[in-house]
């Protein structure tokens, strides 16, 4: 009788990619029940476009590169990919919108460097940074929320929209858009901006139907807290680490407290900038993709603080009204460095405890 | 760097980086005392059972030996000797497999048991002879770490160095295995007994008795008999995967690391596993030398799952059949644990001196092996590696054969426990691309030496050459300066003179002997030369 030979260790966690990836799945459920709330069923539409474009890029370039396409199948890497750029970018976007994003996302930024784990450059970001430069007008077209829009969107609105551009009733985007007030509406973020830089104070500037019931705006508030509770989930089942997300919320909230500290009537302030645009999504889902995220655990700390910054700086500063995609971009350039410096001390190497 | 030894003394537990916790699994075979095992009829006896060369061998094929008769002599480079596990004839010694990873074959002593079980006359020493002298016994004894890297303990201790603490390893920390928590269990006593052999060959004045928390039992069998000896503690750690490794304990017991590539003894420690403490006992108290050892055979493929007394040298057949082996399909059969342990392919091969356990899982018990997905650079192996090292960097680079790159990432540092394995989600063999790449390290430097020295044999002997030809030269320069010297003279002083014919003479046969002093020189050096520089 022949006995079985392998190699050591014979016990394995049972915990592989799939079931990680499970976890985040569920862990983006929360968030997207709010964004479906105040934002319309649009961002479900765009993540059947997203997930049907990204299996096909995948499939296709495994083959073309001569590999099984049944293992593309397996990894989930291009699934959340394809669902991070879904939820980040307007949900009632034109079709072409994300399908591009993604076919880029997953051909050019994964599987031209090389496929799972090559990759430089976080995909859904990259795929993200692609579209706000091509398509500005695109993808700045967030809709309203609902309880300030003046006109309400069904669901065969919402796919009549993303594919034709009009609804049932013949408005196009921009008529939707439109607020209560019946001035077309913008991103909290994007406001803000526009009227501090026509030298409005804060208070002002917040003095808007949109800021009327949170902080960070309504809709934008919540949205964010959703993501931080599957975030916080992702954290407690151990499928990410603390160190970016704390990174990146610390980088982003230090200096924007000392900014309303020195001048609190130009600034947009700590809580606003948590709990706006795609600061938590960011933190928790964003950020934390391993492939392109620092190694050690100091690393990772440093590479949040990084893009907690850079957030800071573009949105105090820089021309985009949200930063999170660049900010992540940039960092990404950072990670040999950072990883470079921020090496553990191996055992007996005269490092302390 | 000395370790704070107030802090060690009020009992301070540090910690260690990453780290696993794996089912544990131990209850499987820990409930029953240590039994014994029915004498197999054959036993294989490998002359190498430790880190170290062969002993040479003291008997020949047809030979009576009794029962803790040496079969092998202690020797240069670490060799141990082998003892005769029962009494019987010596029927071959063969190239045999052993028990190894690489399923090699090595020398073995083929004894073939006459069932009478006689025993030598025991030699027991006393704690009064001489420290060289115990040190001896130890080695005559054929101890070796019996906690897995089976290290000669006479070499060990033969490092004369000033020493804080000996640290006896009851950590046993790798799953299923119970081997040391039984022997704890039931032979406290002795194994602080062997605890203060060892305290007085080693100098050291203090010892730490360390196991993990989830030995209550043995942690009590040990506080029964510790107030016997007052310069002993008890340190009792956290469970955790790889707690009981040799530089993890001693980070866990004195917050300080072992330098690379340095030794323990470096920072003033010595370290020691329970069942060595336990042989040592034995063989200065009552003289017996190392011809068994505790073994646990557990798994969900035996009916019998439990320690045993095992004699060296028993077939592994022998054991599990003992316990209840029933194979299954595509069955494998580990020698160690799950995180360390390697397979057997032939169940002929005997138990040795570091074989502490053998586990023969069930199918689904261990999880089956899954396809190696690529590596998504979750950073999980980073997390765990207690070495501090990044088991993804290592891999890239292992793939690559990027020996450079390994050694600056510290690969030797290494210490192959498994963990970053066990967590990979991608299923990637990590630790047995870090082996292949040691392994072609080694070889590599193995070659290069090796050309090293042949080069260096070359260039000497090339020096040597050049040097007695140099000699030569100068000799016959010498030489024919004085024939031309001696002609010289002959002609200043004119023929005439008879005294000068005399002298002239002279002077010929003077430069006649120079001439053929520097032939024959010429002569032996066209002899061949001999090799050796
Ligand atoms: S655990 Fe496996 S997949 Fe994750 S970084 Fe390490 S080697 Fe890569
Ligand atoms: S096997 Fe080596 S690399 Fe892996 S965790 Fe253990 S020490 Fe670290």
């Amino acid at each position: 009788m022949s006995f079985k030979i392998a190699a050591s260790p014979h016990a394995h966690q049972r915990r592989t990619t799939q079931q990680v990836m499970r976890w985040v799945y569920m862990a983006l459920i929360p968030g997207l029940l709010v964004q479906s709330y105040f934002f319309g069923l649009g961002v479900w539409v765009q993540m059947l476009l997203a997930l049907g474009t990204a299996w096909l890029s995948e499939a296709a370039c495994m083959a073309l590169r001569g590999r099984s396409v049944s293992q593309a199948w397996q990894d989930h890497t291009a699934v959340v990919t394809a669902l991070l750029l879904a939820i980040s970018i307007p949900s009632l976007a034109p079709w072409w919108i994300i399908v591009i994003g993604t076919a880029f996302s997953v051909i050019v930024v994964k599987h031209v460097y090389g496929g799972v784990g090559q990759n430089l450059f976080n995909p859904a970001m990259a795929g993200y940074v692609l579209l706000l430069i091509s398509f500005p007008v695109q993808m700045t077209a967030w809709p309203v929320p609902q309880e300030l829009a003046l006109y309400s969107i069904s669901l065969s609105d919402t796919a009549q929209l993303i594919f034709t551009g009009f609804s049932n009733a013949g408005y196009n985007l921009e008529q939707l858009r439109l607020g209560i007030d019946g001035v077309t509406m913008a991103t909290p973020l994007d406001s803000l901006r526009t009227d501090l830089a026509q030298a409005l104070t804060v208070s002002e500037a917040t003095n808007k139907a949109m800021f009327s019931s949170a902080l960070g705006g309504i809709g934008w508030a919540w949205l964010n807290l959703a993501f931080l509770l599957g975030g916080l989930v992702l954290i407690k089942v151990r499928v990410i680490s603390w160190h970016i997300p704390a990174g990146m919320l610390l980088g982003l909230l230090v200096p924007a407290l000392f900014m309303s500290w020195f001048y609190p009537d130009q600034s947009v302030g700590p809580l606003l900038h948590a709990l706006s645009g795609a600061t938590m999504l960011g933190a928790f889902f964003i950020a934390t993709d391993p492939v392109t995220a620092a190694t050690s655990n100091r690393g990772r700390l440093y590479f949040g603080l990084l893009i907690g910054l850079l957030v800071f700086i573009i949105r105090t500063w820089g021309g985009y009204p949200d930063a999170v995609a660049f900010a992540v971009l940039l960092a990404n350039m950072v990670v040999p460095v950072i990883d470079k410096y921020t090496q553990p001390i191996a055992y007996g190497h005269g490092g302390k405890l | 760097m000395s370790i704070p030894i107030t802090l060690i003394e009020q009992g301070q537990i540090w910690s260690f980086p990453g780290g696993i916790h794996p089912p544990q699994r131990k209850q499987l075979s820990n409930t029953t005392p240590i039994a014994t095992l029915p004498l197999a009829s054959e036993f294989y006896l490998p002359l190498r059972q430790h880190a170290g060369e062969p002993g040479e061998l003291l008997v020949s094929v047809g030979d009576h030996v009794l029962k803790g008769q040496a079969v092998s002599a202690p020797g240069l480079n670490n060799a141990l000797p082998v003892h005769a596990p029962t009494s019987g004839t010596i029927i071959a010694i063969e190239a045999r497999p052993i028990a190894h990873p690489s399923g090699l074959a090595d020398t073995v002593v083929v004894l073939s048991a006459d069932g009478l079980d006689q025993a030598a006359q025991p030699q027991p020493h006393s704690l009064s002879s001489d420290r060289t002298q115990l040190i001896d016994a130890l080695r005559q004894a054929g101890i070796a770490g019996l906690g897995g890297a089976g290290f000669p303990t006479a070499q060990k201790l033969a490092l004369q160095r000033p020493l804080e603490y000996l640290i006896i390893n009851g950590v046993e920390c790798e799953p299923y295995i119970s081997a040391d928590d039984r022997l704890m269990r039931e032979y406290a006593d002795e194994i602080l007994r062997g605890t203060e052999i060892l305290m007085h060959i080693s100098g050291a004045a203090k010892a730490l008795i360390a196991l993990e928390d989830n030995k209550p039992d043995a942690i009590d069998a040990f506080k029964r008999v510790l107030p016997k000896y007052p310069a002993m503690s008890l340190r009792v750690v956290p469970t955790k995967y790889p707690s009981g490794g040799e530089k993890q304990l001693i980070q866990l017991l004195t917050g300080h690391q072992v330098p690379s590539r340095g030794l323990p003894s470096d920072i003033g420690l010595l370290m020691h596993n329970v069942g060595t403490a336990y042989a040592v006992h034995q063989a200065i108290d009552l003289g017996l030398p190392l011809t068994q050892r505790v073994v646990t055979v557990t798994g969900e493929n035996v009916s019998k799952p439990g320690n045993y007394w095992v004699p060296l040298g028993t077939p592994v057949a022998h054991l599990l059949a003992h316990a209840g082996f029933k194979p299954e399909q595509a069955q494998k059969v580990i020698m160690g644990g799950p995180m360390m342990g390697f397979t057997l392919g032939n169940l002929q091969v005997p138990v040795v001196k570091i074989t502490n356990c053998l586990l023969v899982p069930g199918a689904q018990e261990l999880s089956p092996p899954a396809d190696e997905m690529p590596c998504i650079r979750c950073g999980a192996c980073a997390d765990v590696c207690p070495a501090q090292l990044l088991p993804q960097q290592l891999q890239w680079l292992a793939k690559a054969n990027d020996y450079d790159g390994l050694n600056k990432q510290n690969l030797f540092d290494c210490i192959e426990c498994g963990a970053c394995a066990y967590v990979c989600p991608s299923e990637i063999p990590l630790v047995h691309y870090y082996r292949k790449a040691k392994a072609e390290i080694r070889e590599i430097a193995r070659e290069k030496s090796k050309s090293e020295v042949a080069r260096e044999r070359f260039e000497a002997r090339k020096q040597r050459l050049e040097r007695e030809k140099q000699e030569r030269l100068e000799r016959h320069r010498l030489a024919a300066e004085a024939r031309q010297q001696a002609q010289q003279q002959a002609v200043e002083q004119g023929a005439p003179n008879p005294n000068d014919a005399v002298q002239a003479a002279i002077a010929r046969a003077k430069a006649r002997k120079a001439a053929q002093a520097a032939a024959a020189e010429q002569a032996a050096a066209a002899e061949p030369q001999d090799d050796n520089p």
